[in-house]
């Protein structure tokens, strides 16, 4: 996916920038956590069950070990 | 010092029919074995497993259970009744130089009971039906990165059985979760196994481990949708496992589960070892806490052997003052403590947070080291300390950088993302739904397998190397001997277990049980030369009685 290869090399360019212990980096860091999760969601969209109640209900088990 | 040691994982899979729900679990688990029984009687014997040596009863502490007093789902070593599920209600060189010994022929084919569906594997696995789950014991392995690679390698046969029964129209579709909650009460289990010297009291052994196996899931948890054991709080916690932990020492393992379980089961020569059997874990789809776990729980099994062989006798001392006011307890508060803050209450009145319980460990283990230094570390043992440290460093200063490597940051941050996004309250099903497809075992279903396509998560065995697990097995353990054996000879095996390999000679009067009772013969160093060369199973046997 376009975004996420964005968020990836994103990371690579900034990683050797070493902006000092500043809030900006931390945020910048966060900010560029956020993208990657967003972009992993949308791949989640398309798989996950889509009745998720019905597919939770009918997650029954018996009691192993 | 090192890492190494003989060890192995066991793990439940959950099973479902998909738009079944009432479903016969151990008849879908049956199909889930059955398939690969299947391909593997095709034109080769088919082994049943060998119980004579299997004693679950056997407690550590040093008594017996009256097999009458057992709960009946602890009687696991009976084939013709299998173990029932135990709500509201097995690790492992050729022969020991005392050769084959003779083993009577039965007279009618024994009754195969679909229930007891049993396969051993080329890989040295054992793969069956036990509760009303597929379960896949790995084969013995010496370190944590051969258990990493077979335990990948078990993840690979259950999606095998899948495939299978997915273009058999005549048997029913499966679905698979490597996990160990259903979300309403049911728990199965994944089982860590490693031999330990018998020289070390039970008691010295329960009691040093347990802080450990409390505060360890920081790194370890796989994470968990619900709060309690039937989900009835909403929320999320680190680890599958802890609400099911109700007490601190126990032969169960399918009620009133221990932190510590004494089934004293060693499958090796019982007076130098003990099978530790720890039944705490969550099961990981990341590589790196299966990997920790093993390799850190090792390496404190190794601190605890060399306090009590009198090498480290301080050091052992600093790990009884670890001592918690309420260990059951703790497994349940470090669980639900997101912010890795809680104070657990120590029984001398100190209180310290899982971190700093483990840092003390590692602390220990560290000073062990240059005590009995000389040594040269091994790679991996040098491994695991680094990750170790590193972890429980970032683990308290910024747990989010811990997400390409702790499975319940990795799974949180997904939730979080989703929560956030779609502003979810934490009972909403989707994000339960979330938490149960993370594990399913079909790359193009689970979720987990989303993160590994992304590249958001860290993976230590390449993906080839898995792929010849699946049907090579380890080379330095005993499990050489079972899986290669089985691969060139199966049609004359009848039966195998952990300890030994019964053949079938033709024209032999008796059967011809080949014990091997040290986990650490039968390697490829030692039975590569005589299995290759052997031209049939007769003169193996012949090679082996020698």
């Amino acid at each position: 996916m376009a975004g996420q290869e964005r968020a990836r090399d994103r990371r690579e360019d900034d990683e050797p920038v070493d902006d000092g212990p500043d809030t900006g980096a931390a945020t910048a860091a966060a900010q560029q956590r956020d993208a990657e999760v967003d972009a992993l969601l949308d791949e989640i969209d398309d798989v996950l069950e889509t009745n998720a109640e019905q597919f939770v209900r009918g997650f029954v088990q018996k009691g192993g070990q | 010092m090192t890492v190494r040691r003989v060890m192995g994982i066991e793990t439940e899979y959950g099973v479902l029919q998909p738009g079944r729900p009432n479903a016969n679990p151990m008849l879908l688990s049956s199909h889930v074995v059955a398939v690969h029984a299947a391909a593997r009687s095709a034109g080769r014997g088919k082994a049943r497993w060998d119980y004579d040596d299997e004693d679950p009863l056997q407690d550590a502490r040093g008594f017996h259970l009256q097999r009458a007093a057992a709960h009946p789902s602890l009687l696991t070593d009976d084939p013709s009744r299998p173990a029932p599920s135990g709500e509201a209600g097995a690790a492992g060189g050729a022969s020991d130089g005392d050769g084959p010994q003779a083993v009577a022929r039965s007279l009618v084919d024994e009754y195969e009971d679909p229930g007891a569906a049993n396969v051993i594997l080329t890989n040295g696995a054992r793969l069956y039906v036990d509760h009303a789950h597929p379960e896949y014991s790995s084969p013995e392995v010496t370190n944590p990165l051969d258990a990493v690679r077979w335990d990948r390698a078990g993840e690979q046969v259950m999606l095998a059985s899948v495939r299978a029964l997915a273009s058999t129209a005549a048997l029913p579709d499966v679905a698979l979760y490597k996990n160990n909650v259903d979300g309403k009460g049911a728990t199965y289990g994944t089982h860590e196994n490693f031999l330990v010297e018998r020289a070390v009291p039970f008691a010295e052994l329960a009691a040093r481990i347990t802080p450990f196996l409390v505060t360890r899931q920081v790194f370890t948890g796989a994470g968990r949708v619900g709060l309690g054991q039937r989900g009835e709080g909403a929320g999320f916690q680190i680890s599958q496992r802890a609400d099911y932990m109700e007490a601190e020492v126990g032969l169960e393992t399918t009620l009133r589960r221990p932190i510590v379980n004494t089934r004293d089961e060693p499958h090796a020569d019982p007076d130098r070892w003990r099978r530790l059997h720890v039944i705490i874990g969550d099961a990981n789809l990341l590589e790196v806490p299966t990997y920790l776990k093993l390799g850190t729980t090792s390496l404190v099994l190794w601190l605890i052997e060399r306090a009590a062989a009198g090498d480290a006798t301080d050091l052992g001392a600093d790990l009884d003052r670890l001592e918690l006011a309420d260990p059951v307890r703790a497994v349940h508060t470090v669980s639900h403590d997101l912010t890795l803050t809680a104070r657990l209450p120590l029984a001398d009145g100190r209180s310290l947070t899982a971190l700093e319980i483990q840092r003390e460990y590692l602390a220990a283990v560290r000073a062990a080291l240059l005590r009995l230094g000389g040594e040269v570390l091994d790679e991996q043992t040098t491994d695991v300390l680094a990750r170790w440290g590193s972890l429980l460093d970032r683990l308290g200063t910024d747990p989010a950088s811990c997400a390409r490597e702790v499975e319940w940051l990795a799974k949180l941050r997904l939730l979080e993302g989703m929560r956030r996004r779609d502003h979810l309250e934490w009972d909403h099903p989707r994000l339960a739904a979330v938490d149960l497809q993370w594990s399913d075992v079909r790359p193009e279903r689970g979720l987990y397998h989303r993160l590994v396509g992304a590249g958001a998560v860290e993976r230590l065995v390449a993906e080839e190397d898995v792929q010849a697990a699946v049907t090579t097995p380890p080379e330095d353990t005993r499990a050489y001997f079972r899986g290669r054996t089985l691969a060139r000879f199966g049609a004359h095996v009848t039966a195998a277990s952990w300890d030994s390999v019964v053949f079938d000679v033709p024209g032999a009067p008796t059967l011809q049980r080949v014990p091997m009772r040290d986990p650490l013969r039968g390697t490829r160093a030692h039975v590569a030369d005589l299995l290759d060369s052997a031209p049939d199973v007769r003169a193996l046997l012949a090679a082996l009685g020698a």
